[in-house]
């Protein structure tokens, strides 16, 4: 087993150097000067100009550029905003907490519906709730997600006033936060309510960022859970006299979970590409915000260190479904 | 009573161009400590019948019976919650592909402890010392070390070991063997079906072995009941079959046999089991038999009498007349 984690490691080394390579170049393709782009509307002079290109060592051979970044990389360094002349590093892991808790509650979403949705699609093949579940799947998967989270905006907050618009918490609480995920520092606080309202700050985006996931999970479980009940072992299992319930939650289900996994791994990288948007939505003070707000800004190490970082936790995940595929399927398990 | 009585069992099947009738008015009883085997080529219906009887068909499947009794339970009125109590607990069935027939995420000892928790409720440390005392009894050596095995890490022989140690695992008082020789090497079958006898031997359960093979048949049944296209066509204990069979059909499957071929050559029926297109007028077999005439072709003969193995046949064979002209 170690082996096999330190061989996908090293497997890491290529991939991560065509990422950096191309968050280097991606920045730098886009039309705009960030020097410009700071000046804002006032302008600045030709010698100031001149000054600020070598200070930032856009001056030198871009070749230079990118290996100065990359001995930067892999010494740790990201080097620092444009804007705010912090570091890439420190903002990126202020912001990443609000991120990771957004995906990670939209994942349980999810797959906590994803799951039951596809095995009753699975089991009623061809009936009523098939139809509706997969119908509504196929429309959840094709809906723009900013569409959908302003409808959800105009009913829920809008009319119903049950949700908030944006945010993590309301503005009357304020507390200290250690681990930077809301819903564990508004409970650790103990203000009373503080919890309450960052659940109702979350519940929105939650929903728009999980719904792409979910009708993926849906239709992904409804196929795999199909194809395994006509195997022979489902036959072995109504044989033994179990019970229906049995049969689909456990003896189909957790072959069928096999290609769920995959698709639940992949489905981490279209999360992380959906928060840009939907924390940009519901001004969600995540690394999604952060990294639009920079790239208009044209903050190349922020963009850069960014999209590094971000390509690096898909790794990270991809590599972790792999691990759990063992655990899934013992025929790949190692003896 | 006989342990299991069937009467006038048919299935049919919902296809996207109309019904197929894959079983079509049998009747089959088993008494206890009784080994019966049912014979017929491939599509036939011998599967067919005793999957309707397990309960395990498909939806698009149509079961009509006037009788379906089993250990004085009745089968055609029972709700799905009483029969799962008989299924897998009295009456239990093995299939033909041991390889997928056990679930590839659980090890064996698990999908084995699992039947003895559904149906006798046994502790957990009762449940493991008699999954290695049904291990032992199937023959698996080493049987503790095995129960943590996967399947994909065993040969198809143990599979099917372990696929009759749960089957026999709540003392089943009938066990249905569907072909379960059928996809394994030819010295492993012989063991197989030794293990088969033996356990009927020593448990007293009846065992229905669904074969179409005939050397299997001579070997290990005591009657038999030959299927042709869903029907059953001849049924007689194994010796007076095999001397003196009374339908066609089974006639020409005993000529095909090559232990029996006298010729270079050996005899073959030709054609194929009819289908849902081609199902003939008058009697099924009709269309492959030698003996066949114009009756034969317009009307579909009943079973004759008992004296005559039930043969569904005009024109019997192997009759004191025959035999006199």
């Amino acid at each position: 087993m170690l082996n096999y984690v330190l061989s996908r490691l090293l497997t890491f080394v290529p991939t991560f150097i065509g990422v950096t390579l191309i968050s280097f170049a991606f920045i730098r393709v886009l039309p705009g000067d960030p020097i410009i782009v700071m000046a804002g509307e006032r302008g600045l002079t030709q010698e100031r100009y001149a000054e600020l290109e070598q200070q930032f060592g856009f001056d030198r051979p871009i070749v230079v550029q990118f290996w100065e970044y990359l001995t930067g990389v892999l010494h740790g360094d990201l080097g620092n905003s444009f804007v705010t002349k912090k570091p890439v590093w420190d903002e990126f892991f202020a912001l990443f907490p609000a991120t990771l808790e957004l995906s990670i509650c939209a994942m349980i979403f999810a797959v906590a519906l994803g799951l039951p949705a596809g095995v009753i699609a699975a089991v009623n093949r061809g009936k009523l709730y098939d139809r509706t579940l997969m119908s509504t799947a196929l429309v959840g998967y094709s809906m723009p997600i900013f569409w959908w989270a302003l409808l959800l905006i105009i009913v829920f907050s809008g009319n119903l006033q049950w949700t908030p618009v944006s945010g993590r918490i309301d503005l009357i609480y304020y507390f200290p936060d250690p681990t930077g995920f809301m819903l564990i520092d508004s409970l650790a606080s103990g203000q009373k309510g503080a919890f309450a309202s960052a659940v109702r700050h979350l519940i929105l985006p939650t929903i728009v960022l999980g719904t792409i996931p979910l009708a993926v999970i849906a239709r992904q479980t409804r196929s795999a859970m199909l194809e395994v009940l006509g195997e022979d072992y489902i036959r072995t299992a109504r044989a033994k006299g179990l019970s229906p319930g049995r049969i689909n939650g456990i003896h189909a289900l957790r072959n069928a979970l096999i290609p769920v996994i995959t698709v639940i791994g992949l489905s981490v990288g279209t999360l992380l590409a959906g928060a840009i948007l939907t924390e940009t939505i519901f001004s969600w003070p995540g690394i999604g915000k952060w990294m639009v707000d920079s790239i208009f800004r044209r903050d190349y190490p922020v963009v850069q260190g960014g999209l590094l970082l971000i390509a690096v936790m898909v790794m990270v995940v991809n590599l972790t479904v792999d691990m759990l595929y063992g655990v899934i399927n013992p025929k790949i398990r190692k003896r | 009573m006989s342990l299991l009585r069937i009467r006038n069992l048919s299935v049919e099947f919902a296809t996207a161009t109309g019904a197929f009738r894959a079983v079509d008015a049998v009747d089959q009883d088993v008494d206890t400590g009784e080994i019966l085997a049912i014979v017929g080529e491939s599509g036939s219906g011998k599967s067919v019948s005793m999957l309707a009887l397990m309960g395990l068909l498909p939806w698009t499947a149509t079961v009509t019976a006037d009788e379906m009794t089993f250990d004085g339970h009745d089968l055609l009125t029972m709700d799905a919650r009483a029969r799962r109590d008989i299924v897998g607990n009295d009456l239990a069935m093995i299939f033909q592909e041991p390889m997928s027939s056990l679930n590839p995420c659980f090890t064996v000892g698990w999908q084995i402890k699992e039947a003895l928790r559904i149906h006798l409720g046994l502790g957990r440390a009762e449940r493991s010392r008699r999954a290695v005392e049904l291990f032992e009894q199937v023959g698996i050596p080493d049987p503790a070390k095995r129960l943590s095995a996967f399947p994909h890490q065993m040969s198809g022989g143990m599979n099917q070991r372990v696929m009759i140690a749960m089957a026999i695992a709540c003392k089943p008082k009938l066990l249905i063997a569907d072909e379960p020789t059928t996809a394994l090497d030819v010295t492993i079958q012989a063991q197989i079906l030794d293990l088969l006898t033996s356990l009927r031997e020593e448990t007293g359960m009846g065992l229905v072995l669904i074969t179409h093979d005939m050397g299997v048949v001579a070997e290990t049944a005591e009657r038999v009941s030959v299927q042709y296209a869903g029907q059953k066509i001849e049924e007689q204990p194994v010796s007076p079959l095999f001397a003196t069979p009374h339908h066609p059909y089974t006639a020409a499957l005993l000529d095909a046999l090559p232990e029996r071929a006298t010729d270079r050559l050996l005899p073959t029926i030709p054609g194929v089991v009819p289908g849902q297109f081609d199902r003939p007028a008058g009697c099924l077999f009709s269309p492959r038999c030698k003996f066949a005439n114009a009756k034969c072709k317009s009307t579909p003969p009943s079973p004759c009498g008992a004296d005559l193995g039930d043969a569904r046949c005009h024109y019997p064979l192997n009759t004191s007349e025959r035999i006199a002209s």
